[in-house]
């Protein structure tokens, strides 16, 4: 957990707790990666933030409250009930903030405008794909980057010129490829690792070239 | 949504759709929210914002108040613009209602605040 910036109030029904991912480890490294990097972030100076696969809107809204400008916060989830959840967790924070119901980006029109891009994908190696909601927010198909490969080809072209991109992996995702996996537009770092019962959890970070 | 949000909103995705944009919109149920004025965040966002987009919309829902159909070259100084700018942008907020998209008249429904920009694999 993060120690020195507020981490955002959440809640969860018993309802929601059925098809959205409840805050957990990789939520929290993710949250700690920020808070090492907020320095760099407020000096961004950022303008929009998206987050994809928002699920409960902790990672969101944490940004919001912590970029200390206001940026343009928008989510997206392939799920309506986490998409609601976000709005619900902002709104409990007093944080503003608009989600899209769609599949990764589908719909938005952000060619070169996002200077914060957040992405905690579904990773877990799993012999089939994803069926329900529930197994759609950590089902990864067989290499755990069958939701993440779709959307890695886009990134280059939402980043703004200065946008960085946080994105959460499992070590069997293949850490090497991922950091290489466009060399001609994007450099990659891993931020922040750490073990967590059985897995082993990455930060990884990307800019432009 | 906010009208934010749809400025950024295309269909383009669609098979057969050029460019999906506008999207149109239709209010059946809107709020307005409290949200601090900005004019830092106005003067950054306002440059990603497609103003042509932003006035056709509103006049469609019936909200485009003092908002001038062509953005004057002083706006930045414009206080009372950026103000107004501030409300269209992140007061509004649509709760129920759809987006049409403008070529193939396909309708994305909103609910609760949130569009489903969803559909099927044969449809894009
Ligand atoms: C591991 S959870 C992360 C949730 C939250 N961001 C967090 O860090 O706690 C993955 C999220 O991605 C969403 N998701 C899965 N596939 C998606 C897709 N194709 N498009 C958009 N969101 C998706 C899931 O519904 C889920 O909310």
């Amino acid at each position: 957990m993060s120690e020195g910036l507020p981490t955002p109030d959440y809640s969860l029904s018993i309802e929601q707790r059925e098809s959205v991912y409840e805050p957990a480890e990789d939520t929290f490294l993710l949250l700690d990666a920020l808070e090492k990097d907020i320095k760099k972030l407020r000096a961004l100076d950022a303008r929009i933030v998206l987050e994809i696969g928002c699920g409960s809107g902790v990672v969101s809204t944490f940004v919001a409250q912590n970029l200390g400008k206001h940026a343009f916060h928008l989510g997206t989830d392939i799920n309506f009930v986490a998409a609601r959840c976000t709005r619900q967790t902002a709104r409990m924070n007093r944080i503003e903030l608009d989600t899209i119901q769609t599949d990764l980006i589908r719909g938005l029109r952000l060619d070169r405008v996002v200077d914060i891009l957040l992405f905690n994908p579904p990773y877990v190696p799993t012999e089939s794909e994803a069926t329900t909601d529930i197994e759609r927010t950590w089902a990864g198909g067989p290499t755990g980057r069958g939701t993440l490969d779709r959307f890695l080809p886009e990134v280059p072209r939402l980043l703004s010129s200065q946008g960085v991109f946080y994105l959460v992996a499992l070590h069997q995702n293949d850490i090497p490829s991922l950091l290489n996996h466009n060399e001609k537009e994007l450099k990659g770092e891993i931020v922040m690792q750490r073990r967590c019962g059985i897995e082993h959890l990455y930060i990884l970070k990307f800019s432009r070239i | 949504m906010k009208l934010l949000t749809h400025n950024f909103l295309s269909s383009r995705f669609l098979k057969n759709v050029a460019t999906g944009y506008p999207l149109l919109l239709r209010v059946n149920e809107k709020e307005l929210r409290e949200v601090e004025f900005d004019q830092d965040f106005v003067q950054n966002i306002m440059p990603k914002v497609d103003y042509n987009c932003l006035v056709s919309t509103l006049m469609a829902i019936g909200e485009q108040g003092a908002l001038p159909n062509e953005l004057p070259e002083n706006w930045r100084e414009n206080e009372e613009l950026l103000k107004e700018l501030h409300r269209v942008l992140v007061k509004i907020e649509v709760i129920v209602g759809e987006l049409e998209c403008p070529e193939s008249g396909r309708v994305f429904p909103i609910k609760d605040g949130i569009p489903n920009m969803l559909c099927q694999e044969d449809e894009c």
